[in-house]
């Protein structure tokens, strides 16, 4: 992501793709709270909904909606269809070869969930090793905790540098003959990072070993294509991409998840039931037992249809710079440090106040209308290695603009005048 | 420039001042109950350490860990209002905090002298910031932990 990617072309093709429009067309952003502007800065944590997806819900919710892969009236049949067509339409988002490699889950830590029990209860035993990094997010830590309980699997664990980057010599030593699953977030929730993606898949493939992606903080970044970057797995979620809650995607390779057993049963997964035998659907059905999220999945579809209209090569370069902006001026700010300085970073802004705890920095942020995370950002294990008990993280999303980025300033200011700092 | 009134009741001057120089903040060998307290939500910790005398009263309250200033003010705070009081009124004293920090209205019980009322006051400013009622009980909750003998860690 960097201004040189801007085709100027494909910049011309669309008319007003400027935050002022944008903002429009997210109608949260135009209320206040505490009596001030509202500088929404959590993306990380939740995106915002544009008019677009709260409609597409709203409309099929009113007028076309039943439940899908069941009835033969004109109305299940139409909302089956939408939720497949939603189903493709992620497939064409991640460029995947099929769509029956798009899974529909609740959301990303379903989707690990998914792949530890069902591939790694059957792919892992005792001596074998799981690659995972400092940087992941407990959904990318926990699961294979639980796998590791069951099989006697091991998980090792790659160091980051100061910075926050991935010390790739260390990945190299510890990724192995023994290695039979690399998993690891694209873009670090708590601090950024973007990871190498390419030379941490290419070390796995050098040992054949399975590879899994959580992609919850790079999809509404940056374009990603599962076939170019070739992991066996790629997770998402829906609500960090401008999407609802309650939906989230896992990708895997055709060949992996057709020998993957079910994870869940139920209805809907299967093809036939007795009560001696059940036979399951092929991929992906087969790891969809109930009803599924449908509005979700519209709404999920809606969402990228939105996001991909305004463009990666619009969203990098806007964000690039609100980052590049906020950096200089918080570093700007005397006892303020910034975590997660990787040349490879996405717009998040992780940073601690001398005297002050993160909780309180949060506090008294809101009262200006400032929304940050503060905590631990569900990544103990990180916070331990960098010695922090918790951070303030200000997320930059498309719809952020340099106001926000003045009121966030301003706010810090505004908690060192308080607290006597 | 922001307004920042409404934020004074919260981070008052005798907050900030316990926060920052937190008093009985040390782990005396001497101290016969102990309490571990766990905030999950922030990451705060906080050990606890009383002293009770023969009497039944506690001689000597401190504590360790690290936390926000609102836990760390309370916590500060409240070790110096147990000394001297029994592991009734200390429990007592936890229901008025508990009380004062949740309830609109809540009131101390008069029997307390002004000066520790006063001090105790100043955590109502809690009330109104909900996400943050945890941090200015935690010490509290790990107080009462601590009297009644609870080995594992508490958690708010």
């Amino acid at each position: 992501m960097s201004l040189a990617s801007i085709d100027p072309r494909s910049r011309n093709t669309r008319v007003n793709r400027t935050v002022e429009r944008i903002r429009q067309d997210f109608p949260i952003l135009s209320r206040q709270v505490h009596g001030k502007r509202l500088a929404y800065l959590d993306t990380a944590a939740s995106a915002q909904k544009p008019e677009q997806v709260i409609e597409a819900m709203n409309r099929f919710q009113r007028e076309d909606y039943a439940n899908i892969h069941r009835g033969v009236y004109a109305l299940s049949q139409a909302a089956t269809d939408r939720f497949e067509a939603a189903r493709a339409r992620v497939a064409r988002f991640l460029n995947a070869a099929s769509a029956d490699e798009i899974v529909f889950t609740r959301n990303t830590t379903e989707a690990i969930n998914l792949v530890a029990h069902s591939w790694g209860r059957k792919n892992l035993k005792a001596g074998d090793e799981i690659v995972l990094t400092e940087l992941e997010h407990h959904a990318n830590i926990v699961p294979w905790q639980l796998i590791r309980a069951e099989t006697g699997a091991e998980i090792k664990v790659v160091r980051i540098h100061d910075d926050g980057s991935l010390d790739l010599d260390h990945a190299r030593s510890l990724i192995g003959p023994r290695t039979k699953l690399v998993a690891f977030a694209h873009v670090s929730n708590a601090l950024g990072t973007v990871l190498p993606v390419r030379e941490v898949v290419r070390l796995a493939r050098a040992v054949d070993a399975a590879v899994l992606i959580d992609g919850s903080q790079a999809v509404q970044h940056m374009a990603v294509d599962v076939q170019a970057l070739d992991p066996d797995f790629y997770v998402f979620t829906g609500h960090k991409l401008y999407g609802p809650t309650g939906i989230g995607v896992l990708y895997g390779k055709s060949a992996r998840l057709a020998a993957m057993p079910p994870y869940q049963g139920g209805g809907d997964m299967i093809e036939r039931v007795t009560f001696e035998r059940t036979t399951f659907k092929p991929a992906p059905h087969r790891f969809e037992a109930g009803t599924p999220a449908i509005t979700e999945a519209i709404g999920l579809a809606a969402a990228i249809d939105y996001v991909e209209q305004v463009g990666f090569d619009w969203i990098g370069p806007h964000e690039d710079e609100l980052l590049a902006d906020a950096t200089r001026r918080l570093l700007a700010i005397d006892g303020l440090t910034l975590w997660g300085t990787s040349a490879q970073k996405a717009s998040v802004l992780s940073f601690t106040l001398e005297g002050a705890h993160a909780h309180d920095v949060a506090t008294i942020l809101d009262q200006q209308g400032v929304a940050v995370r503060a905590g631990h950002h569900c990544a103990h294990p990180l916070m331990d290695r960098l010695g922090v008990v918790a951070t303030s993280r200000a997320s930059i999303g498309l719809y952020n603009d340099p106001v926000d980025v003045e009121q966030l300033v301003d706010g810090v200011t505004a908690v060192k005048r308080i607290l006597k700092l | 420039m922001t307004d920042v009134s409404d934020l004074r009741d919260l981070y008052q001057e005798i907050v900030l001042d316990h926060g920052k120089h937190p008093r009985n903040l040390r782990k005396p060998a001497e101290a016969n109950r102990i309490g571990h307290g766990y905030n999950a939500m922030c990451g705060d910790k906080i050990d606890v350490y009383l002293t009770i005398g023969g009497d039944g009263r506690i001689s000597d309250a401190a504590f360790q860990g690290q936390g926000c200033a609102i836990s760390t003010a309370s916590a500060s705070i409240m070790t110096e209002t147990l000394k001297g009081r029994t592991e009734a009124e200390a429990k007592s004293l936890y229901e008025s905090v508990h009380a004062l920090c949740t309830e609109e209205g809540a009131v101390l019980p008069d029997a307390l002298d002004d000066d520790t009322a006063d001090r105790l006051m100043v955590l109502a400013g809690v009330r109104q910031y909900p996400m943050r009622v945890k941090c200015a009980t935690l010490a509290w909750h790990t107080m009462q932990a601590a009297i009644d003998g609870q080995a594992s860690e508490v958690s708010t």
